[in-house]
């Protein structure tokens, strides 16, 4: 495209390939094609060079300790707080509360917001939501009869808004929706969402576990009152990951777990919890997760995001068209926004067939329903997909070989 | 078909695998081994005779003849079909003793052992689990 000749021409891909020790392997005799990055992404050094350094320097607990090595632990957590709240652009630090990911954020938001709500109550989801944004709600359905409503999916996989209006209703307490869908990479318009809710006075949460990783989230500009989300799908560790609260619901909210870290004093006949966010942080945390997520955020943060936002389109738009010249095979999910997921089914051939395959061949993909069994129902491929969902580490020739290997797949299982 | 111990059963496999230097052609011959593998029955594919897998099903019949265990099964993936038909050369009509003797280790050395440690996509280790369950009842059995 000539359109766009500074930032295509500013963005190299092989330099930031370079910065991932993990894809600089082979795999079954073969180069590895890394293709399931919304299950979770590879690690650049700085990530690992942070981890690494915090054990061997750094180590202490954090919050408590007079000594030197945890006065540097605390400063380097609530520095990756800080990163966090730049990253989502929350508007105070003290509205990010650190968790072990998006499933323990909303789990958290059931849990204290949900302990207020009453039998007959309404929550209101969407057909497109993963498995950790349905099983939370319909806990408390179980626990306490509140009324799970779903607003319904079109068969290209995007949100039915029109059903909305009447989905929202005097006894709607929270609409619960994904930012970006991991099952078929749909970008949802989570701001006419919350624009419509709050028209209501219904508060919105935002699942957003694959929105962050294509720079996606201004949870002010978006205005929602929750954002979940997790560090290693963007780039940082595992069992670290963030819930941004309004802070009128952190004051609000009773505590998510009790233990040390959360209160101010303990009597056995009265406790006093501290202020937000320490509120909701009982226990000692993931420290070094959290310097690892500040490191991730930080180099994410810092690349070229409109180039990015071109690679990743010329990536979905490349793998899209390569793999509907095969016999049989259907894209699930063609929303008219989305990040670069595809996700297939071809006919006469079982997903984990094909996703064998492809390790074979040395490309990793994802098979089966990714924790979102309702959508895929609904849109004919109930035993499941083959999802390749791409960062912008990967490149054309990336592409190239997963469009080759599937039709190599093809041609053996048929 | 004559029958062999498991260990021969497993040399053979190992030597004819080592015949692949690459592992798309290995997935090729299990295939094929999957097309080869006697028709399941129609009315036993049903929940009673079936090892559920978050990805592809199993399903799955025993019974002891002469002391030998015959065995039946079937999966909706190739592979999966392809690698319950290995499975039975090396565990079907053999006895009791031989099939507790036989530890399904022997597919690490095959390089087939992500499908099955601590796997849950396919079922399969629910079927290898229930040969050796089998085997080990027919020992308390008087």
């Amino acid at each position: 495209m000539s359109d766009t000749p500074n930032t295509a021409s500013t963005f190299d891909v092989e330099a930031i390939r370079a910065q991932f020790p993990a894809l600089q392997q082979r795999v079954n005799g073969k180069p590895l094609v890394y293709l399931d990055n919304a299950a979770t992404t590879q690690k650049p050094l700085c990530v690992i060079d942070a981890v690494n350094q915090f054990y061997r320097v750094d180590n202490a607990n954090i919050h408590r300790g007079v000594h030197a090595l945890s006065a540097r632990a605390t400063e380097q957590y609530e520095a990756a707080r800080e990163q966090i709240r730049q990253s989502l652009n929350a508007a105070a630090v003290d509205e990010i509360v650190f968790v072990r990911g998006t499933t323990e954020a909303i789990n958290l938001v059931a849990s204290s917001f949900g302990s207020r709500l009453k039998a007959g109550d309404e929550i209101l989801i969407s057909a497109l939501e993963h498995h950790a944004n349905i099983v939370p709600w319909h806990l408390l359905r179980e626990r306490m009869g509140i009324v799970l409503k779903v607003i319904p999916v079109t068969d290209m996989g995007e949100l039915d808004l029109s059903a909305l209006p009447a989905l929202i209703t005097p006894r709607t307490r929270l609409l619960a929706v994904n930012h970006v869908s991991n099952a078929l990479g749909t970008i949802n318009p989570v701001q006419a969402i919350c624009a419509q809710a709050h028209a209501h006075g219904v508060p919105v949460l935002i699942d957003g576990a694959q929105g962050l990783p294509h720079g996606l989230v201004d949870v002010q500009a978006i205005n929602c009152d929750f954002y979940a989300m997790s560090g290693h799908k963007a780039f940082g560790p595992s069992g670290v990951g963030a819930l941004y609260a309004r802070r009128p619901w952190l004051d609000e909210l009773p505590p998510y777990q009790g233990g040390g870290d959360m209160i101010e004093t303990v009597r056995f006949d009265c406790v006093r919890y501290a202020p937000p966010p320490a509120k909701f942080e009982a226990g000692t945390p993931n420290i070094e997760g959290a310097i690892g997520l500040k490191a991730a955020l930080a180099w994410h943060a810092a690349q070229n995001w409109p180039a990015i936002t071109h690679h990743e389109a010329q990536l979905l738009a490349a793998a899209a068209i390569g793999l509907q010249e095969i016999p049989g095979l259907r894209l699930i999910g063609q929303a008219a926004h989305k990040v670069p997921v595809v996700s297939f089914v071809i006919a006469g051939c079982h997903p984990h067939d094909i996703g064998t395959l492809l390790d074979a061949m040395g490309i990793a993909v994802r098979t089966g329903q990714h924790c979102a069994m309702p959508v895929l129902e609904q849109l004919g491929a109930a035993t499941g997909t083959v999802r390749a969902s791409f960062a912008f580490y990967n490149t054309m020739d990336d592409v190239q070989a997963l469009v080759r290997a599937v039709h190599r797949a093809h041609d053996l299982l048929s | 078909m004559l029958n062999i111990t498991p260990q021969a059963a497993i040399d053979e496999l190992k030597s004819e695998f080592a015949f692949f230097d690459d592992w798309t052609d290995r997935y090729q011959y299990i295939i094929d081994m999957g097309k080869a593998l006697p028709a399941f029955p129609a009315d036993k594919q049903d929940d009673a005779h079936k090892f559920y897998g978050c990805q592809s099903q199993v399903w799955f019949d025993a019974e002891w003849q002469n002391n030998r265990l015959m065995l039946q099964g079937t999966s909706d993936a190739a592979i999966v079909k392809g690698l319950i038909a290995l499975l039975f050369r090396v565990y079907g009509q053999q006895t009791a003793d031989e099939i507790l003797a036989t530890t399904p280790g022997f597919l690490d050395d095959m390089g087939l052992k992500t499908h099955l440690s601590a796997n849950r996509a396919t079922g399969l280790m629910g079927m290898i689990q229930k040969i050796q369950t089998l085997a080990a009842e027919s020992k308390k059995t008087p």
